[in-house]
C-alpha cells in the first residue's frame, strides 16, 4: 500500500461520527445557513439590480442637457428625463393624467380579460377534442391573421368613438394568442398522465379538471401574458386614432399642441403600466402553480 | 380460476411514415386468480403494449382480452397501473395523488386518510405528504407511484418496469415488501420487466417474449417456496436458462420464424 494512503487512513481513525437523530441533522444544516442580511441590505440589493436601467435613465438626461449645445431644438425632438418628470406633476395637477391612466387601464384589462373568459375554455376545447379543433381552426385561422388595426374603420362604423369600440380592438389582438396557448397547453399533456387518471377512475369531466386544466395553465399563462402585451400596443393604436381619452389620446393630442414632454411621457407611462401588469401575471401565475418552475 | 385470459391477440401500430408495423402476434396467456405474472423480454417485444391492452389504454387488432369472463372495457381502478415513467400528477402534493383514486373510488375522507397514512408508511415516505413530486428523488416518486395504484385495492396490479429505476438496494426492499403485501392483500400481479433475476425472486411464472413481431415464446413455472433464495440451485439454473435463450434470441438479430396456429 502507498505510504500515503496509509497516513489518510491513520489520519481519518480518530474521527467520531457526529450527529444521530433528524432533528439534529436539520438543526446542523439551519445552522449552516448564512445569517439573512438586514432589512435595508435587502432592499439595495433589489435597486441594485435596476443598476442599467439607472444608467439609461442618466445618459438620456446628460445626452439631452448637453446635446442642446450642439443639435438645435434637442429640447423639443428629446426633452430630458426631469423634463419629462415635471410633465407628469403638470398633467396630475390638472388631473388629466389619472383619467387617462385609468381609462387605458380599464379598457386593457377589460378586454383582456374578456379575452381571457372566452378564449381559455375555447383553446382548452380546441386542444382536447380533435374534431372540435377540426372545425374551428379554418375559421380561426382565417381570421387570426388580418390586423386587428385594419378592423378599426369597421369597429368605428359599429360602436362609434369610445370605449367599446376601442375595447373590441383590443379584444381581438389578445384572443389569438390566448386561444393558441390554451389549445397547445391542452393539446401537449403529458398522456402518462391522461393514462393515470384514466386508470384511477377519472370520468371525461374529472379528467379534464383534474388533469387537462392545470397540465395547460403554464401555457394559459403564457397565453395571458402575451395577450396583455399585444393588448396594449392595439389599445395605443386604437386610441391614436379615434378616441375620447387615454394614453394613446394623450400622446396624439400633445402631437398637435407640438408638447414633446407628453408624448415621452405618455410611452414611459405606457411601459412601467405594462411592467407593472407583467409583474402581477407573473406573481399571479406562482400563487396559482406553487407546483411550477416559475416564469 | 382463470382470471385473465389473452386469446390470440395481434396489435398492429401505425409508424409515423403509416407503415404498418406488428406489435404484438397471436398472444394468448391465461393467468390465474392471485397469480404473480411476470412478463420479460428485450426491448420492443411488445411488453408495455400487451401492458396498455390489459389496463384498457389500447384496443387490440384482432383477437380478446377478458378479465373474470368479461370483455376488457375502459381503463378504471380494478386494474391500477404503475407506469415507468410514474406518471404522478405534478400538481398534487404526494397526499394529494395517492387520494386521487380515493375520491374517484368515493370513499369516505376518514377511510381516505387511513388508506393514505397507511401506504405512506408502507412505502417509507412518511414526513414528505406534502412535497410535490417535483421535490422528491426518482426512487422516491416510483414508491409514490407504487403507493397511489396499491391504495385503490384494485383486483389486477398491470406493472411496467415498476424498480427500473431505483437503486438495487431500494428495489430488493421495494421487491420484498411488494410480495409482503401481495400475500397480505391478494391480487393478481402481471408484471413486466426486464429482470430476469427480478421476475424469477417475484413470480409464480414468467411469460418470456421475443421481438419482430413481439409474441410470447414460452411460459416457464418458478417452482418454489418464498422467500426465495437467488443462490438456490434451482433459481440459478433456471435464471441461467431464461437469460441464455434471451442472448441467443438478442445475437441472432433477426426475427424468429413465426410458427402459424391452427387458430390464425
Amino acid at each position: 500500500m502507498n505510504e500515503d494512503t496509509r497516513a489518510s487512513q491513520e489520519a481519518l481513525a480518530g474521527q467520531p461520527p457526529r450527529g444521530t437523530s433528524p432533528e439534529e441533522w436539520a438543526k446542523l444544516a439551519a445552522s449552516m445557513v448564512p445569517p439573512r442580511p438586514p432589512a435595508w441590505r435587502r432592499v439595495l440589493a433589489k435597486i441594485a439590480h435596476f443598476w442599467l436601467l439607472v444608467a439609461f435613465i442618466a445618459i438620456w438626461q446628460l445626452a439631452s442637457v448637453f446635446g442642446q449645445n450642439f443639435v438645435p431644438q434637442l429640447d423639443v425632438m428629446l426633452p430630458p428625463p426631469t423634463a419629462v418628470f415635471s410633465a407628469a406633476l403638470d398633467l396630475l395637477r390638472r388631473g388629466e393624467l389619472i383619467t387617462n391612466i385609468l381609462a387605458s387601464l380599464y379598457r386593457v384589462l377589460l378586454a383582456v380579460g374578456a379575452a381571457g373568459v372566452i378564449g381559455i375554455p375555447l383553446g382548452l376545447a380546441m386542444g382536447w377534442l380533435p374534431r372540435f379543433r377540426a372545425a374551428v381552426d379554418p375559421l380561426l385561422e382565417f381570421v387570426r391573421p388580418i390586423p386587428p388595426l385594419a378592423w378599426i374603420p369597421l369597429s368605428i362604423l359599429w360602436f362609434g368613438i369610445g370605449d367599446t369600440q376601442i375595447v373590441y380592438i383590443i379584444f381581438l389582438a389578445a384572443f389569438f394568442p390566448i386561444v393558441l396557448s390554451s389549445m397547445a397547453g391542452a393539446r401537449d399533456i403529458d398522456p402518462y398522465l391522461v393514462r393515470a387518471g384514466l386508470s384511477l377512475g377519472a370520468g371525461p369531466g374529472e379528467l379534464f379538471f383534474t388533469v387537462v386544466l392545470p397540465g395547460a395553465l403554464p401555457n394559459i399563462f403564457t397565453g395571458l401574458r402575451v395577450g396583455l402585451g399585444i393588448g396594449w400596443m392595439a389599445l395605443v393604436a386604437g386610441e391614436l386614432v379615434a378616441a375620447p381619452s387615454g394614453l394613446g389620446y394623450m400622446i396624439n393630442n400633445a402631437r398637435t399642441l407640438f408638447r414633446s414632454d407628453y408624448i415621452l411621457l405618455g410611452m414611459v407611462l405606457i411601459g412601467a403600466l405594462g411592467l407593472m401588469l407583467d409583474f402581477i401575471m407573473r406573481q399571479a401565475a406562482r400563487f396559482v402553480m406553487p407546483w411550477h418552475k416559475g416564469q | 380460476m382463470i382470471q385473465v385470459e389473452v386469446a390470440g391477440v395481434s396489435k398492429v401500430h401505425l409508424t409515423i411514415k403509416g407503415e404498418a408495423l406488428l406489435a404484438l402476434h397471436d398472444v394468448n396467456l391465461q393467468v390465474m386468480n392471485n397469480e404473480f405474472f411476470s412478463i420479460v423480454g428485450p426491448s420492443g417485444c411488445g411488453k408495455t403494449t400487451l401492458l396498455n391492452l390489459l389496463a384498457g389504454f389500447e384496443k387490440p387488432t384482432r383477437g380478446e382480452l377478458r378479465v373474470g369472463g368479461k370483455l376488457i372495457g375502459k381503463p378504471g381502478w380494478e386494474r391500477a397501473v404503475v407506469f415507468q415513467e410514474y406518471a404522478l400528477f405534478p400538481w398534487y402534493t404526494v397526499e394529494q395523488n395517492l387520494r386521487y383514486g380515493l375520491r374517484r373510488k368515493k370513499i369516505p375522507d376518514a377511510e381516505q386518510k387511513r388508506l393514505v397514512e397507511h401506504y405512506i408508511a408502507l412505502v417509507g415516505l412518511r414526513g414528505f405528504e406534502s412535497r410535490y413530486p417535483r421535490e422528491l428523488s426518482g426512487g422516491m416518486r416510483q414508491r409514490v407511484s407504487i403507493a397511489r395504484a396499491l391504495a385503490v385495492n384494485p383486483s389486477i396490479l398491470l406493472m411496467d418496469e415498476p424498480f427500473a429505476s431505483l437503486d438495487i438496494q431500494t428495489r430488493e426492499y421495494m421487491q420484498d415488501e411488494l410480495l409482503k403485501i401481495w400475500q397480505r392483500e391478494p391480487k393478481t400481479v402481471i408484471f413486466v420487466t426486464h429482470s430476469i433475476d427480478e421476475a424469477i425472486r417475484l413470480s409464480d411464472r414468467i411469460a418470456i417474449m421475443a421481438p419482430r413481431p413481439g409474441r410470447i415464446e414460452e411460459v416457464k413455472l418458478v417452482d418454489a417456496k418464498r422467500p426465495r433464495d437467488p443462490t438456490d440451485p434451482r433459481m440459478v439454473q433456471l435464471a441461467a436458462e431464461v437469460k441464455n435463450w434471451l442472448r441467443q434470441r438478442v445475437s441472432e438479430n433477426e426475427p424468429a420464424p413465426v410458427t402459424e396456429q391452427a387458430a390464425s
